[in-house]
């Protein structure tokens, strides 16, 4: 079994020296080349950086082939074939930057699709406007992108973190309206501490009276949470909120069931949808999910979801998780404009982000609208449900879709002054 | 009280592990004054095949005890192949260069075996939960904790113990100490340096791979596990005294007990608090809790 | 001997680099900066080197560096390139001053720990401040040099370029001349014998301190260098596995010339890059081969290559 392994990995190598995925492009038409950056390597690969690239692969090749449902039939974007370079996202934003130049000027890519750390969103955002490449930010989170700054040439075509936070506290309110305090546990970094000061933040907002028992912050990629489970045990706190994901989740989860930590308290976890599928047996029932964004599990059924869980299935062996559908909404946001600004009759880069702002496309996860960020910035409404372990599959019951308005901020607010001043539902 | 009782107990678990994944590496160092920063890849190595093996094992329907047996069989094979690689067939070749070249080159073998355990078991991570939670729980006030942890301590202090037994009670022990204080005269007195290098290599190789196999269990095995192990490792190593097995074991209760403390209390500090204590161990004490003196050659 | 071929050579290369500059390819202008950024810091750590000590922790001072300036960006809206470069030099000479006191008793292994344990609670405190957007880091927009605003005048690429290849020059000049000075040839010395070195009267501790405030500053140079060219920092900067990288340059590279390290920088980040892109899943593999191959075929690093060259000519 292991030489079986073996060989596969060193077929593996060799199919991995040219990485562009070939494609049979037309005589006349040459293809569009696309750069994608996701993490190959380190604890972000398996949960999420892989699931894009299986997806992105399959995309491609199925757009290519002209076998997207409506609206999206055309082959490739308005016909011309699509290539995929692919590139690791590990080693920081320093190392993305270079990379990304290198994309865009020696790989001559025509346009990029990538980024899921924050930090690597944040230092090539401003990068992909000096370059003039249209790059599409397709699953980091913080707000901080188009919050802090405009850019002319970047898109996020999927929402931005503050709705983990606020669905997830009006879920939480909704389903326990009589509690009294809750605890958190996050990884310490950007990601985490934003997580729980947002949650925090709209705790206080919305029940000024709950009270937060603990906050535990271990070092990302830390492993072991014996002491850690042992203050949340002490804390008793009703509810626990946490934003972990991946291996840290995973040992999380691990180590806290076998010490009845969850017969105490409610968990939350506003990043727990991509590890469904592997937590059979060690996730409670009841415990609340999110997705950021009606995805994965919470995709609502229509014939383009239908379409990404098929062409997924026979790669990847399991249903599509929300990175997936992430990088499914970059792809036909993108084709969406390409193929607007040419019925216009010009593809130029001007055409397509002309093309590109404030535009409504549809995607397996629903109406995406790019309505922040002045047209380039995604919003979507969100869903939060919780778990139901059903023969040994984990399922998601109590399902509630919260719309837009009430789970982001409109446009020209930041989130933090959103949430302060008490989330007012904005006009969209 | 029941926290600071708390606070013990989390800190005496926490240090089992960290003694288990440093006594390689200390052991290692202290023989042939190799900081191996491969230790990480072998522990990794370790986690993958205990993960992957005692997975295999128990999806068979074999009995569920045996998973344990299986761990550490795991961690032996990787010790016994992966060791005499590294040292035999690159390692040999580099003795007598610096010490800080030496570390580059674990460094190199670091990055190649990172890769490699990607290449062979993928980047998704693996998870074998089922030993973890079989041996039962035990309760101390209104804490519950699985009695795997005390397999954890038993294993920490039994390593611990035959260790100590074996460098100094037996002959194969006291050769390995005199290699250790002067390489060279212990050659000219006809010790065979080379056979103790490759066996303390392997042996460290197998000790690393073994803390590995034991942590499987307990979380997620996914890429990027060595790099986050190897510096914790080496904090521990560093401040206990180089190369000094009672060195290692303070250092790891030291740590362990100071990162408890810091969740419990002050959990902002927990980041670094390992850092915090090895600066203040070494500014208080240049060469760690327990260091042999010296001699300056002139 | 070849010594006195050193500043010529380094003068002919800054000037041919400032000559082409404009006609590179933008991606390569780019990989020639962070290079000589990087090459900057390998500086530094080459006089550790020859000193005897290696730091894993100059990451501290590349990512205090930048950090020294971005923060007047971020903070204070200052964003003047001459501004940050000289925040950035003071800020890493007071701090390597300071901790200088202290690391100067140490030596080997434990000189190289005890940093490692200083740049580590760097990373720590910065990824624990929100304020500087944590791990995230934040982006800084260097837009005037010396008053004189470049932004958007086309010319902010070829500017930063050319800052660039000045600072090296004139570091590597700099260090050209110290190293043949006498604390530079003290420093040897150290590394051979530091018993008789103190026997002759010279005090080991203060060289130490010197040279590691000067490879302190040098890194905290290329760190500010870095910021700008980049655009973007983060706490990764001071990470050990940072550290590692200057070292691991500075042993590939060798220390038998002050080109060695530019030339090392150089090398190491176009492997790297085209690593990235051809063997997206396996270029740690190439870089740790790489790494092998020098130290077993070239125990004196890249630039003994050139030396034998040289002879044979």
């Amino acid at each position: 079994m292991r030489v079986a392994n073996f060989l596969k990995s060193f077929a593996f190598l060799l199919a991995a020296i040219p990485v562009a995925v070939p494609t049979l492009a037309t005589a006349d038409e040459k293809p569009i080349r696309i750069g994608l950056v996701t993490f190959l390597s380190g604890p972000a690969a398996g949960p999420f950086g892989v699931p894009a690239k299986v997806a992105a692969e399959a995309i491609v090749d199925s757009l290519n082939a002209g076998k997207v449902p409506a609206p999206y039939a055309t082959k490739g974007f308005g016909g011309r074939p699509l290539e995929l370079v692919v590139i690791d996202e590990a080693g920081g934003g320093t190392k993305q930057v270079s990379e990304f130049r290198n994309l865009v000027e020696r790989q001559d890519v025509d346009f990029v699709i990538g980024y899921i750390g924050s930090g690597d969103c944040l230092a090539v955002a401003p990068v992909a406007d000096e370059l003039k490449k249209i790059t599409i930010l397709f699953d980091c989170g913080t707000p901080r992108v188009f919050e802090d700054a405009s850019y002319k040439y970047v898109f996020r075509t999927r929402p931005h973190a503050t709705m983990d936070a606020v669905a997830g506290a009006l879920y939480l309110l909704e389903s326990r309206p009589g509690m009294k305090n809750y605890g958190g546990i996050n990884q310490n970094y950007a990601y985490g501490q934003d997580s729980w000061a947002d949650f925090t933040a709209v705790m206080e907002t919305l029940k000024p009276e709950v009270t937060v028992t603990t906050s535990q912050m271990p070092k990302f990629g830390a492993g072991q949470y014996g002491p850690e489970i042992s203050t949340l045990l002490q804390s008793n706190s009703e509810v626990i909120h946490s934003s972990l994901w991946g291996g840290d989740l995973e040992a999380f989860m691990l180590q806290a069931k076998p010490r009845d930590l969850f017969a105490r308290s409610q968990l939350i976890l506003v990043a727990g949808e991509p590890y469904l599928h592997r937590l059979p047996g060690n996730i409670p029932d009841g415990t609340i999910i999110g997705a950021r964004g009606p995805s994965g599990v919470y995709a609502p059924k229509s014939p383009l979801n239908d379409w990404l869980r098929t062409i997924y299935k026979e790669r990847g062996e399991t249903y599509p998780n929300y990175p997936a559908y992430s990088v499914a909404q970059a792809f036909l946001g993108l084709k969406t404009a390409y193929e607007k600004a040419k019925a216009g009759g010009k593809t130029e880069t001007d055409d397509i982000i002309k093309a590109f702002e404030f535009e409504t496309f549809d995607s397996p996860s629903g109406k995406v609208m790019m309505k922040l960020g002045k047209g380039h910035q995604a919003v979507t409404g969100t869903a939060y449900g919780q778990t139901r372990e059903v023969n040994g599959v984990v399922t998601v019951v109590n399902v509630k879709y919260y719309p837009v308005e009430r789970v982001q901020p409109p446009e020209g607010m930041k989130s933090v002054d959103w949430i302060k001043a008490g989330m007012k539902p904005g006009k969209w | 009280m029941a926290q600071l009782l708390a606070v013990l107990i989390d800190g005496l678990i926490y240090s089992s592990w960290l003694f288990i994944i440093a006594v390689g590496l200390t052991l290692i160092y202290g023989v042939m004054k190799i900081l191996n920063i491969a230790h990480g890849s072998l522990y990794a190595l370790g986690a993958y095949s205990a993960a992957s093996l005692a997975g295999y094992w128990l999806k068979q329907g074999y009995p569920p005890m045996g998973s344990y047996a299986v761990m550490v069989v795991a961690a032996i094979l990787v010790g016994l192949i992966a060791g005499p690689i590294i040292e035999r067939g690159l390692l040999r070749f580099m003795y007598g260069k610096d010490e800080i070249v030496l570390v580059l080159v674990t460094y190199a073998v670091f990055l190649i075996l990172e890769d490699a355990v990607k290449l062979i078991w993928g980047v998704d991570p693996y998870f074998i939960a089922q030993p973890y939670g079989m041996l039962g729980n035990f309760s101390i006030g209104d804490l519950t904790y699985p009695n795997y942890n005390l397999v954890l301590f038993g294993a920490a202090v039994l390593i611990g113990v035959v260790l100590a037994w074996v460098l100094t009670k037996t002959r194969q022990g006291k050769m390995l100490l005199a290699v250790i204080h002067d390489r060279e005269m212990s050659g000219a007195m006809g010790i065979n340096v080379g056979k103790v290098y490759f066996i303390t290599f392997t042996v460290g190789a197998m000790l690393g791979a073994l803390g590995g196999a034991l942590t499987a269990p307990m979380i997620s095995v996914q890429p990027g596990i060595g790099a986050e192990t190897i510096v914790l490792a080496f904090a521990v190593v560093v401040i206990g005294g180089l190369g000094s097995l009672p060195g290692a074991a303070l250092a790891a209760i030291l740590v362990g007990i100071v990162r408890a403390a810091a969740v419990h209390y002050r959990p902002e500090l927990d980041l670094f608090s390992i850092y915090l204590v090895m600066a203040v161990v070494l500014i208080v004490r240049p060469k760690g809790l327990f260091s042999a003196q010296e001699a300056r050659k002139i | 001997m070849k010594h006195a071929r050193t500043l010529p050579v380094l003068i002919v290369i800054a000037v041919l680099l400032l000559a082409v500059g404009p006609f590179l390819p933008r991606w390569a202008l780019f990989l020639v900066t962070v290079s000589l950024c990087y090459g900057i810091v390998v500086l530094g750590m080459m006089l550790l080197m020859r000193t005897g000590v290696v730091s894993f922790g100059h990451g501290l001072y590349y990512c205090l560096g930048a950090y020294a300036a971005g923060t007047l960006d971020q903070v204070y809206k200052v964003s003047d390139m001459a501004v940050m470069l000289v925040a950035a030099i003071v800020t890493t000479a007071v701090v390597s001053g300071a901790i200088g006191f202290l690391l100067r008793k140490y030596r080997d292994i434990f000189f190289a720990m005890l940093s490692l344990a200083f740049s580590m609670i760097l990373y720590g405190l910065l990824v624990k401040t929100s304020a500087l957007g944590s791990s995230d880091g934040f982006n800084i927009a260097a837009s005037k040099i010396a008053g004189i605003t470049v932004a958007g005048t086309g010319s902010e690429r070829y500017v930063r370029y050319a800052l660039t290849v000045v600072f090296a020059l004139v570091s590597g000049i700099f260090m050209h001349r110290y190293l043949n000075s006498h604390m530079g040839r003290l420093a040897e010395a150290i590394r051979d014998n530091e018993l008789r070195v103190e026997y002759m009267g010279a005090s080991v501790r203060n060289v130490i301190h010197v040279n590691y405030m000067i490879s302190a500053v040098l890194a905290g140079i290329g760190g500010a260098l870095a910021a700008i060219a980049v655009g973007h920092i983060d706490p990764e900067m001071a990470y050990w596995t940072t550290s590692g990288e200057f070292v691991f340059v500075g042993i590939l590279a060798g220390t038998g010339s002050v080109l060695a390290p530019f030339l090392g920088a150089f090398i190491f980040e176009t492997i790297r890059s085209f690593a990235y892109e051809y063997s997206p899943n396996t270029w740690q593999m190439a870089l740790g081969i790489t790494m092998l191959v020098v130290i077993m075929f070239l125990p004196g690093g890249l630039w003994s290559l050139f030396v034998r060259k040289r002879k044979a000519a």
